[in-house]
């Protein structure tokens, strides 16, 4: 067995290729920023990283590829790993697969339409895209102080719910990469429920294009809030299950505590966010601390782990389903009555109803929904909590309708990041482990 | 839509040497190529720990000079954009460097935020910005033998030509 069984291309365009080098092409400073400065490793440790051991047979290493079609790499992720034996030396990910241009895409659609196009990218979580988009349109237009009680407490319902469906979503799948595979059943199942909630309000279990700039498309359907009770009675019970099935069993907690470990500074140093961020003691949480909408009004625990491995990771996720719970039950108690959308002629179309009877109204629909409004010139940032992480949006706009550059930062990209650390001296079979509690979604990886 | 939402032009603010201006109330420096790395390096110490987003614009049909840039920084075609978060005051910064279209690079920031790793690889890959330095200078999510940045202007969007029924040829 040679020590690079995949050799590397050379790369068609002199940039570089993707692929992870082997080990007798790099240099002891090489493979030093390759694990990353955070690892504060010393250059003699990475020299000893370095010197090809060819001699004794147990101790070669080999590259492997993981993925990219992989049931456990969530979609179309592609590790490539070396090997000694089952401990992983070193990895890299490689993503693109499903890259479809999605930024370049968003240059060419107007405000109005984007949202149908940031909502595909974190496709576990539609709303928080839309609900940061329309925020950073509505922060350009200077009408982000107008917007009704109504609209923003229904986007807090429906950001927290979505929270807890992606939620769901990670323990279903987190359990089927850990074996439990009858988790998977009942992960999807309370998920659906979330999902029948957003179909009713919405028209469709995702991509809803539901949360716009300015306000929602629709208000509330009669009866939502029976059926927003009637997840949140349901679920506690559910949950419980979990605890059995999963976090108060020896097994369950064999494969995960104590897998893929990260510190706090190397978390920090990598930008990660959200529940990785947090397992590691971290207490950041955009909704406590640069508090948007309205959570600044609600009470809720911000879940912090203190291991960073991938069980503080998933505890925090089952328990963030309960905080998001907790706050369901009070934006129930305060959804003030009123507009569900801002009644500025410029951002929103009129009522059905004026179209019959007033011929502006007419000419401002029609203008809306071909040439879209104009924004001014400006630029800006709105960071918002994913149930990933922190997902960005940042548009220039040069006056125009249709954005000049729109940039989505999506938590998952940043996220992925910090697997070679938490995999590096771990078994490959906890590989899968470390993937998973990651929680990435590759249609934002790659946008 | 109102006059409150024009920004005003910067006062003689400065923040790390740099000039500052207010975006719709966020907080932007500008800094040169020169000071990059060590207006970062000041930031570190002044608790910005986190790069949470680094990308870039390509300028080059932006007709307007309303770019709101202070007056002693020179629009160019490129521009990247940093933003910083501080975990202990809770703030946020952004970071406005021009870059020239003839010398498209910039120091890599990797050595002190080593989660820029992937987003200056997308930068290289969608905008063609080079870092010197970077541990890995390789394209990110297009193909390793792509032509060309995509997400510069001048890079077109594919299109299918569309034939309507009974048009003239």
């Amino acid at each position: 067995m040679t020590s690079n069984l995949i050799a590397a291309t050379p790369a068609a365009t002199g940039e570089g290729p993707q692929e992870m080098r082997s080990r007798s092409e790099l240099t002891a400073k090489e493979v030093l920023r390759e694990v990353g400065s955070v690892l504060r490793m010393s250059e003699k440790a990475a020299a000893e990283l370095t010197s090809s051991p060819v001699e004794n047979d147990e101790e070669q290493t080999m590259i492997i590829n993981m993925g990219p079609q992989h049931p456990s790499t969530h979609g179309v992720l592609r590790l490539m790993l070396e090997l000694q034996g089952e401990k992983v030396l070193r990895c890299k990910p490689i993503i693109g697969y499903l890259h479809t241009g999605m930024e370049k895409q968003g240059e060419e659609l107007t405000y109005m339409q984007g949202g149908t196009n940031v909502t595909r990218m974190d496709y576990a979580s539609p709303l928080n895209n839309e609900l940061v988009f329309s925020l950073a349109v509505e922060k350009l237009l200077g009408i982000d102080g107008d917007i009704p009680e109504r609209a923003t407490w229904m986007r807090m319902l429906l950001s927290e719910l979505n929270r807890m469906s992606s939620h769901l979503l990670f323990m279903a799948t987190n359990g089927m990469d850990m074996g439990a595979v009858s988790m998977m059943i009942y992960g999807w199942r309370e998920r659906e429920e979330v999902l029948r909630f957003f179909q009713k309000v919405t028209g469709l279990r995702m991509n809803h294009n539901f949360i716009r700039p300015g306000g929602l498309a629709a208000d509330l359907p009669a009866g939502w809030r029976d059926d927003v009770l009637a997840i949140l009675e349901g679920l506690p019970s559910r949950l419980a299950e979990y605890d059995v099935l999963m976090t108060n069993q020896p097994i369950w907690r064999e494969r995960l505590q104590g897998v893929g470990v990260i510190t706090a500074e190397e978390a920090v140093a990598l930008g990660t966010s959200g529940p990785i961020l947090r397992s590691t003691g971290v207490a950041w949480d955009l909704r406590r601390d640069l508090p948007y909408l309205k959570y600044d009004e609600v009470d809720f625990d911000v879940i912090v782990g203190s291991y960073g491995d991938a069980f503080d990771r998933y505890a925090i996720r089952l328990n963030e389903i309960r905080e998001s719970m907790k706050i369901v039950y009070q934006i129930l108690e305060k959804m003030p009555s009123g507009d569900y959308r801002i009644q500025d002629k410029k951002v929103t179309p009129p009522p059905r109803a004026r179209i019959d009877e007033s011929m502006e109204a007419l000419i401002h629909h029609f203008k809306i929904f071909t040439e879209g409004f104009k924004v001014p010139e400006g630029e800006v940032y709105v960071g918002i909590e994913s149930p990933r992480g922190e997902i960005g949006c940042y548009i220039v706009s040069d006056g125009s309708s249709k954005p000049y550059r729109l940039h989505m930062r999506a938590p998952s990209f940043v996220n992925i990041q910090a697997l070679p650390h938490m995999m590096r001296d771990g078994l490959i079979a906890d590989a899968v482990a470390v993937i998973s509690s990651v929680d990435p979604v590759l249609g934002e990886v790659d946008r | 839509m109102s006059d409150a939402v024009v920004d005003s032009p910067a006062p003689a603010e400065q923040m790390y040497g740099c000039d500052v201006t207010y975006s719709r109330g966020e907080k932007v420096i500008h800094v040169s190529r020169a000071n990059y790395i060590a207006t970062l390096k000041k930031a570190i110490d002044d608790s910005f720990t986190m790069c949470t987003d680094l990308t870039a614009v390509d300028f080059l049909t932006y007709a307007s000079t309303n770019r709101q840039l202070p007056s002693s920084v020179v629009g160019e075609r490129f521009e990247m954009v940093l933003n910083l978060i501080s975990l202990e005051r809770r703030e946020r910064l952004r970071l406005r460097i021009q870059i020239p279209e003839g010398e498209a690079s910039l120091p890599t920031a990797f050595d002190l935020y080593p989660g820029t790793e992937a987003m200056e690889r997308e930068v290289f890959d969608m905008f063609g910005i080079e870092f010197d330095g970077h541990p890995d200078p390789s394209r990110i999510l297009m193909p390793e033998d792509w032509d060309g940045h995509p997400l510069r202007k001048d890079f077109s969007v594919g299109r299918i030509p569309v034939q309507f029924k009974g048009a003239p040829s």
